[in-house]
């Protein structure tokens, strides 16, 4: 299987990622593409922008490790992970994962799992920047239906199996 | 070992990262949080809720009852709030 994981300031492009995972092959039947995007308002308040701080090596590591863990439960032919850090301003890109299989159910599975324990697991930090109040920042609290939506596939497999 | 802030626990210490020497009866995660939180304001308001506190040893996730013996990279985040 091929795995890409990338964190960078610069934008990237979706759809060329996607068929960077099926050019000259013929074995894959289904590639799901999520994007994720960043809102103009964070809890009904209207922001200016967002800043991600992550901690690198980590943060590979770490998307390395669910990546493995789907190839595991999934049948999967490709993986790209893509997080983007630094100042992310709204309507532009934060996240992209994409999967490619041979057929859709485990593509599906594959990224909605990926996206939920990149939510929860992956050492990444939101900082917004309101737009009222003169532009005072925050950190974004992490939801407990995120936590939800992670643990519904089970054991945790980021977790330091042997410190447990 | 050294010793990583992220997020709210690196402004609320007031540094990113430190070399630090606990003594010998620090054994565990948890040991370490309530020996740094004595090194000053900053530290004791990063860590006043020890239990919403997140730590990975060497880049992984670990628990607060994880023995540090080894380690040589300690890192204290908030719940993460990527994606």
């Amino acid at each position: 299987m091929t795995a890409t994981i990338r964190l960078q300031q610069e934008p990237f492009d979706a759809a060329a990622e996607a068929r960077a995972l099926t050019h000259g092959r013929t074995d894959v039947g289904a590639v799901v593409t999520f994007t994720g995007i960043c809102r103009g308002d964070e809890n009904g308040e209207p922001i200016a922008g967002l800043t991600l701080e992550h901690y690198p090596g980590m943060a590979e590591a770490e998307i390395g490790r669910h990546i493995e863990a789907a190839e595991r439960r999934w049948s999967l032919q490709g993986v790209t992970v893509i997080h983007r850090f630094g100042r992310i301003a709204p309507g532009e890109d934060i996240v992209l994962v994409v999967t490619a299989s041979s057929h859709r159910q485990d593509a599906f599975a594959a990224a909605e799992f990926l996206m939920d324990y990149l939510k929860t697991r992956a050492p990444f930090w939101k900082r917004v920047e309101r737009a009222a109040s003169g532009g005072v920042s925050g950190w974004v609290d992490a939801k407990s239906s995120d936590d939800t939506a992670a643990d519904r596939w089970g054991k945790k497999p980021g977790h330091n199996q042997a410190a447990e | 070992m050294k010793v990583l802030y992220f997020a709210w626990v690196r402004e609320r210490v007031g540094k990113p990262e430190e070399d630090v020497t606990p003594p010998a009866s620090v054994a565990t995660v948890g040991d370490l949080i309530a020996w740094l939180s004595g090194r000053g304001e900053g530290y004791a308001h990063a860590f006043e809720n020890p239990r919403v506190i997140r730590a990975a040893i060497d880049r992984a996730h670990v628990r607060a009852d994880t023995a540090i013996a080894g380690a040589r990279e300690i890192a204290f985040f908030p719940p993460m709030t990527g994606g």
